[in-house]
């Protein structure tokens, strides 16, 4: 495509001198070049992921080849004595992400129904930015709320309720901390709820028209057709949504760290403190001293990675699935 | 008749429970903002952004220490983690359809899942550990990690709406291809970039986690890129657990910053991005 060559014409395209001689010279493999330099960048990504995986792997061999399967079964973690089991971190993490997106799941689809069913106007519209406002707020500042605000809260008010109520249930036994699973469950949920919402209403906003309009049509409630026609569309997207919320979930380190109280015990009570595995990477790493604790806790970071490797690969398979339609390769 | 008045009665009743779920998502929501505005417009003075803080038990000091850390750090992130993004998204969207870029695609949205703590392991490891040391610059790594792929797909959206007649009329015109792309094609659609490109520093303007063990943290001026850095997210975890009413109310004012820093730098991006390309 170079060899017609009309400078007067170029001269109105580029004013760089240089890189216009460079081109004429060098013709067609100025083309080959670029297209070598941009995928050379593009597939940094790959090797960025590689590296990642690549990297925590063989920086975590210490702690594998000393425990085994030992470090998922095992619960004594003791940097003195040398022993590490991870069980309690991936109990606390488990745990909390699956209660937290199992309260937040039912109450980001409710308000992403409401912002575009109910209310599609601008009242949705300005729930809806007000929302994506709050998925910006950094984790730190709401672990500063969580241990200044809630914390103090739960202590005070909810906690003392639910042992008087419900201390008969092993769920809400022991003594009102404040912080602990229950508080770290509270924060999860309300830091996923943004981003399930924003993109449940993604999904949703997906739905042809006149799917509705058939249901609509036929004599449908506006559950009805949300019931019969939207939602049967949108199912796999909202999965996704939720599964993309249970990764931030799981990863979610400062606000978790600031309250669930970081102690490694595998307890059924929501009262007692507890622990995660990005909270002990957070607090151990940086004076982690002999190789074998570090090697420790980047078995954990490896453990952690891939889980959300494969729950954001899910994630992604499924909200691909519904939105090319609307937008090719949209960013969500 | 009967069956359409209960059919009514469930609509309307889950039509409330909506109500009632948008409702209980807000309450926080809202609860958050206030705590940040009344706590930190309590606790916000001049010295905030002068001094830097003084010891546990002393009142007073300020956060300047970290909101110089954090600029640099942020700098330093976007030097190269925004040519990689947007050098990378140029091959996306000008040599797309084949397969290698639907795995790169793949590749960016998996690797913006990743946990940002994980990141700051993978720092640790590639700069601290042969440096033998913590410092600002194995920071910046970190967050630079976290840039590349929110740019790589935000810059690559933006040139996917630079209409392909564009490109035509260069290249028909006798420009070469890589010419049209960076001087036709970027150029029409450096706003939608810019924007993108502020609203994602504005996303890792607050991240923490990869900073504990990388950046570290400094009570004081830090002088060298090669020594451990005070950033403003640190300082508000660091002073937060704290048992101290003092650095409380300092903790505070650096979220009512740092919250004003990340949604001024967004309303700027979306002032910038509405203005009409100049295609």
């Amino acid at each position: 495509m170079n060899q017609f060559h009309y400078d007067s014409v170029e001269a109105t395209v580029s004013h760089d001198e240089q890189v216009r001689d460079i081109d004429s010279a060098k013709g067609v493999s100025g083309d080959r070049i670029f297209k070598m330099i941009t995928l050379g960048f593009a597939f940094s990504i790959i090797l960025i992921l590689l590296l990642i995986t690549v990297g925590m792997a063989v920086e975590s061999i210490p702690a594998l080849k000393q425990f085994g399967w030992k470090f998922i079964t095992g619960s004594d973690w003791d940097a003195v004595q040398g022993q590490f089991g991870a069980l309690p971190y991936i109990w606390g993490s488990i745990v909390s992400s699956l209660l937290a997106i199992l309260i937040a799941t039912p109450l980001s689809v409710g308000t992403a129904l409401f912002i575009t069913e109910i209310a599609p106007g601008k009242l949705g519209g300005a729930i809806a930015s007000l929302v994506e406002l709050l998925a910006a707020i950094p984790s730190v500042i709401y672990g500063l709320w969580g241990i200044l605000v809630m914390a103090p809260w739960l202590q005070r008010t909810v906690e003392p309720f639910l042992v008087d109520h419900f201390g008969f249930l092993p769920f809400f036994r022991g003594a009102p901390y404040g912080v602990g699973m229950l508080a770290a469950v509270i924060i999860i949920m309300i830091m996923i709820i943004p981003i399930i919402t924003s993109i449940t209403k993604e999904v949703l906003l997906a739905v042809p028209k006149s799917q509705k309009e058939a249901a609509v049509a036929l004599g449908a409630t506006k559950w009805e057709t949300i019931r019969m026609a939207v939602l049967p569309y949108g199912r796999s997207g909202i999965l996704g949504a939720v599964v993309l919320g249970l990764g931030r979930a799981i990863g979610e380190t400062m606000a978790v760290t600031m309250v669930i109280g970081n102690a490694p015990q595998i307890s059924l009570s929501l009262l007692d403190p507890a622990y995660t595995m990005p909270s002990v990477i957070a607090n151990e790493f940086a004076e982690a001293t002999s190789k074998l604790h570090s090697a420790a806790l980047m078995e954990i970071g490896l453990i952690l990675l891939v889980l959300t490797l494969l729950i954001n690969i899910m994630a992604r398979v499924l909200i691909w699935g519904v939105t090319r339609q609307r937008s090719a390769g949209g960013h969500i | 008749m009967n069956g359409m008045v209960a059919r009514s009665i469930k609509n309307a009743g889950m039509m409330i429970l909506m109500g009632v779920a948008t409702l209980l998502v807000l309450t926080p929501l809202i609860l958050i903002f206030f705590h940040i505005v009344k706590e930190g417009a309590g606790a916000i003075n001049l010295d905030f952004f002068t001094q830097i803080p003084n010891p546990p038990g002393e009142s007073g000091g300020g956060m300047a220490n970290g909101l110089v850390g954090s600029a640099i750090l942020l700098f330093m992130a976007s030097l190269f983690g925004i040519p990689t993004g947007i050098f990378g998204a140029l091959y996306l969207s000008e040599y797309e359809g084949n397969r290698l870029a639907n795995i790169i695609r793949f590749s960016a949205d998996v690797l913006s899942g990743v946990p940002s703590i994980i990141t700051g392991l993978v720092a640790y490891t590639l700069i601290v550990v042969p440096m033998h040391g913590f410092s600002a610059l194995a920071g910046a790594v970190a967050l630079g990690l976290i840039i590349i792929p929110i740019v790589l797909r935000t810059t690559e959206e933006q040139l996917k709406m630079v209409p392909g007649t564009l490109r035509e009329a260069s290249l028909a015109l006798g420009v070469s291809f890589w010419r049209t792309t960076l001087q036709v094609t970027l150029r029409s659609a450096l706003k939608g970039i810019v924007t993108g490109i502020l609203l994602s520093i504005a996303r890792v303007a607050g991240e923490t986690a990869p900073l504990l063990f990388t950046t570290l943290g400094n009570q004081f001026w830090g002088r060298k890129l090669t020594e451990p850095m005070a950033a403003l997210p640190l300082q508000i975890f660091n002073f937060a657990i704290s048992p101290y009413a003092d650095w409380h109310r300092l903790a505070w004012a650096g979220a009512l910053v740092l919250v004003v820093i990340m949604f001024g730098l967004s309303l700027v991006a979306r002032l910038f991005g509405r203005q009409k390309p100049m295609a």
